[in-house]
């Protein structure tokens, strides 16, 4: 029997929408099948994601790596349903929350999902938050609106919020506007926003991309120490995979909508099975921005609208044969629980 | 922010002065090319010169430098700004305290700007919202094709027309059915000083007519970017309802630029009120001004182009003070 599972304490009047549902704990925290995300455009329709699985337990850092428009941020706005339609459609798949398919929901219920169960960090934060209303305001919002806490309430819950982020003198900088606060410290803000209502799953875009070095390095370490804490789940999306060496337990790595290959973090680093895996951990210092090429393989992504027959990877790949013209190859089992998209994976292994 | 402002009032008085001295230096230069005004009201008759001397010196055009052409006659703009400074804007030429003219005139042109700008304001930023969030649809086609017309046409093509249809038209179907005066002063198309709102009511949206337009653009413009960026998509994963979204998220930043454009819209309102006023005959600022300038009745002209360009001023003021209230990133020292 599946134990059901409510929303924490302090359910609001509203959240009727999702009390009814079962979540089933000993499902996987979630469980993505399947995924597939189509965008209507001018010049056709964009397969941005083509088929993407992964399974995310509770306590578990899971890294998404791939180049930019590799198709990371679309599956987390899938994830989340914040994806703009028109022009992104989810043509198929399945989103499964402790068992509750999230793509079945109705609105209500899933805007329920946000914030509670589901938190999401954004990229650049500057951007993220609301220009014009304080932090405080803007986290004190959840508690008001899902807790229907009083906004002296609200407060209070911010300025805890922000003195666990490790923000000095919360008491003060809660009535500081977004604009005020280093970029360090405004992804602090914006990963307070997300921890706010406890949810399970935290999913993180691209967290550290808009910071120093440093500052990269500091609020890993928070994300890190956070998820512990609190057992939380979370996926980190990046392009740059010296970002999640050291936090993530498993990667999936993906190229134009798909995965390629799928390991545990030390298997990865230790012996790619794909070329393209191969080709980002050779890339490390930094594989940045749009536009810019790998610095051990040639070209760019696939146009999404016109893919590359076969292996959308060929035409870029340094292990290329005939067949991979002609032949997609599927997700081979290369040990239990590693799984690589590539025809001659053995071969990438060995070299 | 209260230093920058005292800072922008004490600039008031330079542009203030500098205003009144342009004004009277081409007055004083209208007089000595054509000669003293007082002669010319009297068209072609010839009162005794007598009559001519003492009017002359009651309208303290009496000044020697008058007949001297080119003379910036600075002892009569000291005496006439020391004059202002005590209360005192001089008389037209019935001999009527021009103070009396614009405290008569002046809340007629304020009650009519008024309702312009809160029925261009609510109807604009309503058609904008509605057009923003229906993008492409029916209802945006609407507000687009709608808006083009009324930015398009000239305001006294829009007053004429409006005199005929709600005048005449619907006023007469509307006089045929009611008993309520009110109603009747709305349909009236003339200003009548018992019903100093009502009446006011349709020439106001004709004077609103063409910002209207203008602000139901900025406002679709501002909400469709809005809802495009990144704070909006984080508005939307923290669970909120949408109508929260777009009402608080989207539209508290979209009415920055909005409300600005109705602040300095302000200076346009009033040289559209002076026209409005001209169509349907309002008792306004605009008709003392149309009065003076036709019959050359320079004390009306000083005293109230200062006085518009003191409004503008203030309103400008208000406008980039409101700004740092609306949007936080910005601050006056
Ligand atoms: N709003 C959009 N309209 C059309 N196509 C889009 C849109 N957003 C994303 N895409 C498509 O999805 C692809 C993947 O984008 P994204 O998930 O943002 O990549 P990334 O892996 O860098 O996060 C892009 O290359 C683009 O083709
Ligand atoms: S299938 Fe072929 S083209 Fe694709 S990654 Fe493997 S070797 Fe390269
Ligand atoms: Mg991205």
């Amino acid at each position: 029997m599946p134990e059901s599972d409510i929303l924490q304490a302090g359910t609001p009047a509203d959240s009727k929408a999702v009390a009814s549902l079962y979540f089933d704990t000993t499902a996987p925290l979630l469980d993505v099948q399947e995924l597939r995300v189509d965008f209507q455009t001018k010049e056709g329709v964009a397969h941005a994601v083509n088929g993407v699985s992964f399974t995310l337990e509770a306590g578990r850092t899971l890294g998404i790596l791939g180049e930019s428009g590799c198709g990371k941020s679309v599956t987390a706005q899938a994830i989340m349903g914040i994806l703009d339609s028109p022009p992104a459609r989810v043509v198929g798949g399945k989103v499964l929350l402790s068992g509750v398919d999230l793509l079945t929901l109705n609105e209500d219920a899933r805007r329920q999902i946000r914030a509670n169960r589901i938190g999401m960090v954004f990229q650049d934060a500057l951007s993220a938050l609301n220009p014009v209303f304080t932090v405080g305001w803007q986290l004190g919002e959840l508690f008001r609106k899902h807790r229907d806490f009083s906004r002296k309430q609200a407060k209070q819950e911010a300025v805890r919020l922000l003195d666990l982020v490790g923000i000095p003198a919360a008491g003060q900088r809660v009535d500081d506007f977004p604009h005020q606060f280093s970029g360090g410290m405004r992804q602090r803000v914006m990963i307070a926003m997300a921890l706010a209502l406890d949810p399970n799953v935290i999913i993180a875009d691209e967290p550290t991309t808009a910071l120093d070095v440093t500052v990269q390095a500091q609020i890993m370490k928070l994300l890190a120490d956070l998820q512990a804490e609190r057992n939380m789940g979370l996926i980190l999306i990046t392009h740059d995979i010296g970002v999640v060496a050291d936090v993530a337990d498993d990667i999936c790595v993906m190229y134009a909508g798909r995965e390629v290959e799928k390991a545990d973090v030390y298997a990865i680093y230790d012996s790619p099975a794909h070329p393209y895996t191969q080709a980002l951990l050779e890339s490390i210092p930094r594989v940045d921005m749009k536009g810019q090429q790998l610095a051990s393989i040639q070209g760019l992504p696939p146009n999404l609208t016109s893919m590359p027959s076969g292996c959308a990877f060929h035409p870029r790949c340094r292990f290329a044969r005939e067949r991979c013209r002609e032949d997609t190859p599927p997700l081979y089992t290369v040990t239990p629980g590693r799984l690589s998209a590539c025809h001659f994976f053995q071969e990438v292994l060995d070299s | 922010m209260g230093r920058y402002a005292v800072r922008r009032l004490l600039q008031f008085i330079p542009v203030l002065i500098g205003t009144l001295f342009l004004l009277h230096y081409l007055t004083t230069l209208s007089f000595q090319f054509n000669g003293n005004p007082v002669r010319a009201l009297f068209g072609d008759r010839q009162p005794p010169p007598e009559t001519i001397a003492a009017l002359t010196r009651a309208f303290g055009l009496d000044d020697p430098c008058l007949s001297q052409p080119g003379n910036p006659c600075v002892g009569m703009f000291v005496e006439r700004v020391g004059g202002y400074l005590r209360g005192d804007f001089g008389v037209d030429f019935n001999l009527q305290p021009v103070t009396d003219l614009i405290t008569r005139a002046a809340p007629v042109t304020l009650r009519l700007t008024l309702l312009a700008i809160v029925f261009e304001s609510v109807v604009g930023i309503l058609a904008g919202v509605i057009a923003g969030l229906r993008k492409e649809r029916f209802a945006d086609n609407l507000v687009r094709i709608s808006t083009v017309l009324v930015i398009s046409v000239p305001i006294f093509v829009v007053g004429v027309l409006t005199q005929i249809i709600f005048g005449l038209y619907i006023g007469n179907w509307v006089r045929d059915r009611t008993e309520s005066e009110t109603m009747e002063a709305i349909f009236s198309i003339s200003y009548q000083s018992d019903h100093p709102w009502a009446s006011l009511i349709i020439p106001s949206m004709v004077l609103g007519a063409t910002s209207l337009g203008i602000i139901a653009r900025m406002t679709r413009t501002e909400l469709i970017e809005s809802l495009r960026s990144d704070y909006v998509r984080t508005a939307r994963a923290k669970g909120l309802k949408p109508t929260r979204i777009v009402g608080i998220h989207a539209l508290r930043n979209c009415l920055i630029p909005v409300v600005t454009l109705i602040g300095i819209d302000i200076g346009g309102l009033m040289a559209g009120a002076l026209i409005t006023e001209g169509i349907f005959n309002i008792p306004g600022i605009g008709g003392l001004v149309f009065r003076s300038v036709r019959t050359g009745e320079t004390p009306i002209i000083m005293a109230v182009v200062p006085l518009l360009v003191l409004v503008y001023l203030i309103a400008s003021l208000l406008v980039d003070l409101l700004y740092a209230v609306l949007d936080p990133r910005i601050r006056y020292e």
